[in-house]
């Protein structure tokens, strides 16, 4: 029964093209598919399928009203990047949003350090939202769009 | 018939593994498979055998293509783009071993550079903290031949150390540890109920970022005085319990990670940590290591402090060694935009720097020496492919306990491929010339 709701409500926010949006305390770290896949090759899509994503609880998930393992997008007033959500690996953690240390979640984190020479890598306050048209870029080809790269 | 060869050591995590086997072909120029090491190990030493490296120096074209360059060029290059630089950032170190670090900061000396290593965005704080008040700390043999109580504050071995808890912290029979896990209690501190902390017998799921709240209640616990009902989230019994349970213990570690140096509070939250061992020295043998990430950040941070008197964040612009983080650190220098070139060796800040700063490397002239293609190469204007440290080359490293360890060539290079120390002599010796001091 609650699966159907959950159906339905996804249905109608598609539908009227209404989207829902959550706010989230975002953290990024390691994760063992991260580190196989940064040793494998970040030019290969190994490396987005490990990190271009974004661990949410189910709970928040529900909240938000997609399905898993759609695409979102994470905005915080530092940038916004287009990730996919899945559901967490390692909860439950309401509240709390993981994405994998790289390119997509250092498109969004605080830089700021405090005077201490580190960015803070845990602890950024973001909005989630559905974006299941939008792609989520290659590791290598995201941080060259961003820095306006020319690649021949 | 193939070799195998053993007592290797693998080049991934600050655990430096010395038990890893490698089967090698007749010839020696093969790696054809890898016992021992874990998943992402197995992949590093697998992955400098694919067929799609590159292989010669490349310098990227004003339409955006690379141009493949021979070393000399690159060099040529290298030492050219830091001879006019006024404020050239050398950053990385920690993918590489110690003999080309001390080249490098040799090359920094004379451009007057700042150097810096991958602390930066990894142990950085904790280094400060560790000037503050100091550090009780041991060895990983001294865990697994001892500790029965362990701490995991932060930081997710499961995932980032993968062997860590098998060959050091909760599964070894030591010498007084006979039992293996049975001797030890195991007690997680995380934000989320990580793969570590499915196997902790307490784990406390503290509020993200209110790690020096729960360290500073950890310490009013040990003294049995009053607390509040709540902190950072964990009802107060359970601080209480926990705290007992490190009390009772012959020998304890607290292992922390990037969930205290990242998180705000930053040093102070490590300065709490390492007051907290103090105070259970107290009531028994208190010890805390920082789970560092890089095989060999430590040992840049070992060299760093060696030739220049600071483990990270230096700067040598004015002629002499001045170190003061959020001034003169890497992530702070490439928000304000004051660097006018960038090196970088052995890391790959393209991918694990704020966006923010990526964009100002991307800006000014770079230099990326990496085996791999990353990030940090594909916003470079030169990509200096190396042998891998650690397979194709050796060299000393240091474990995250500060223990130097020789790393193993065990294969070949590919042919006319340079290591990172030979191609920084190459830099070294133009510049030298090009400064007036050769």
């Amino acid at each position: 029964m609650a699966e159907s709701e959950d159906f339905i409500s996804v249905q109608t926010v598609y539908c009227t093209g209404r989207m829902a949006s959550i706010d989230l305390n975002l953290i990024s770290g390691r994760s063992i598919q991260q580190g196989v896949a940064i040793e494998s090759g970040k030019e290969k899509p190994s490396y987005r399928t490990a990190a271009g994503i974004i661990e949410l609880d189910p709970s928040d998930l529900k909240k938000l009203g997609v399905w898993k393992n759609t695409n979102v997008r994470v905005t915080s007033e530092h940038g916004s990047v287009i990730v996919k959500a899945i559901e967490t690996t390692q909860g439950p953690h309401p509240g709390v949003a993981f994405i994998p240390m790289g390119p997509w979640a250092n498109s969004i984190v605080n830089p700021n350090t405090y005077s201490t020479g580190m960015p803070t890598f845990k602890g950024t306050k973001v909005k989630v939202e559905g974006a299941p048209n939008e792609p989520v870029l290659l590791g290598i080809e995201l941080v060259q769009k961003q820095c306006g790269v020319k690649i021949g | 018939m193939t070799t195998t060869v053993t007592d290797v050591i693998c080049p991934f995590c600050g655990t430096l593994c010395d038990d890893i086997a490698v089967v090698i072909s007749d010839d020696g120029k093969q790696l054809l498979e890898v016992y021992n090491a874990c998943v992402i190990g197995t992949e590093k030493f697998l992955h400098s055998q694919s067929k799609d490296r590159v292989v010669r120096p490349r310098l990227r074209q004003e339409d955006g293509t690379w141009k493949e360059i021979s070393y000399d060029e690159a060099a040529e290059y290298t030492a050219q783009m830091l001879a006019s630089a006024k404020k050239p950032l050398m950053y990385g170190w920690s993918s590489t071993n110690c003999e080309a670090q001390s080249v490098g900061h040799e090359i920094a000396e004379v451009c007057g550079a700042c150097v810096d290593n991958t602390a930066a965005v990894c142990h950085g704080t904790t280094l400060i903290a560790v000037q503050d008040i100091g550090l009780p700390s041991c060895t990983l043999g001294e865990v697994k031949n001892r500790a029965d109580r362990i701490i995991f504050w932060g930081c997710n071995p499961a995932h980032a150390h993968p062997r860590h808890m098998s060959r050091y912290s909760i599964f070894p029979r030591g010498f007084f540890t006979n039992k293996g896990q049975m001797t030890r209690k195991m007690v997680v501190i995380d934000p989320r109920t990580t793969d570590t902390a499915k196997m902790a017998d307490i784990h406390l799921q503290i509020e993200q970022g209110k790690d020096y709240e729960l360290l500073n209640a950890f310490r009013i616990a040990l003294k049995g005085e009053w607390l509040p009902e709540v902190v950072a989230g964990i009802p107060s019994e359970k601080i209480r319990e926990a705290a007992d349970i490190l009390k009772s213990g012959r020998f304890g570690i607290i292992f922390f990670g990037m969930g205290v140096t990242q998180s705000l509070g930053k040093n102070h939250n490590i300065d709490e940590a390492i007051a907290l061992t103090k105070d259970l020295n107290d009531y028994t043998k208190f010890s805390i290591m920082p789970m560092r990430g890089h095989y060999n950040v430590t040992g840049s941070g070992e060299v760093m402090a060696w030739q220049f008197g600071y483990p990270y964040a230096v700067d040598l612009t004015r002629g002499f060694a001045r170190y003061n983080p959020g001034d003169t650190s890497s992530i702070d220098l490439l928000a304000r935009k004051e660097v006018d070139a960038v090196f970088v060796i052995g890391s790959d800040p393209g991918a694990h720097f704020p966006i923010r700063c990526v964009k100002e490397i991307a800006k000014v002239p770079s230099v990326c020496i990496d085996p791999h293609l990353t990030p940090t190469s594909g916003v470079s204007k030169l990509h200096v492919p190396v042998a891998f440290n650690g397979v194709e080359t050796g060299g000393n490293c240091y474990r995250m306990d500060n223990v130097p360890i020789d790393c193993r060539k065990v294969v070949e290079p590919p042919e006319g491929m340079l290591t990172d120390e030979q191609f920084l002599m190459k830099v070294r010796d133009r510049l030298k010339q090009l400064k007036g001091e050769a």
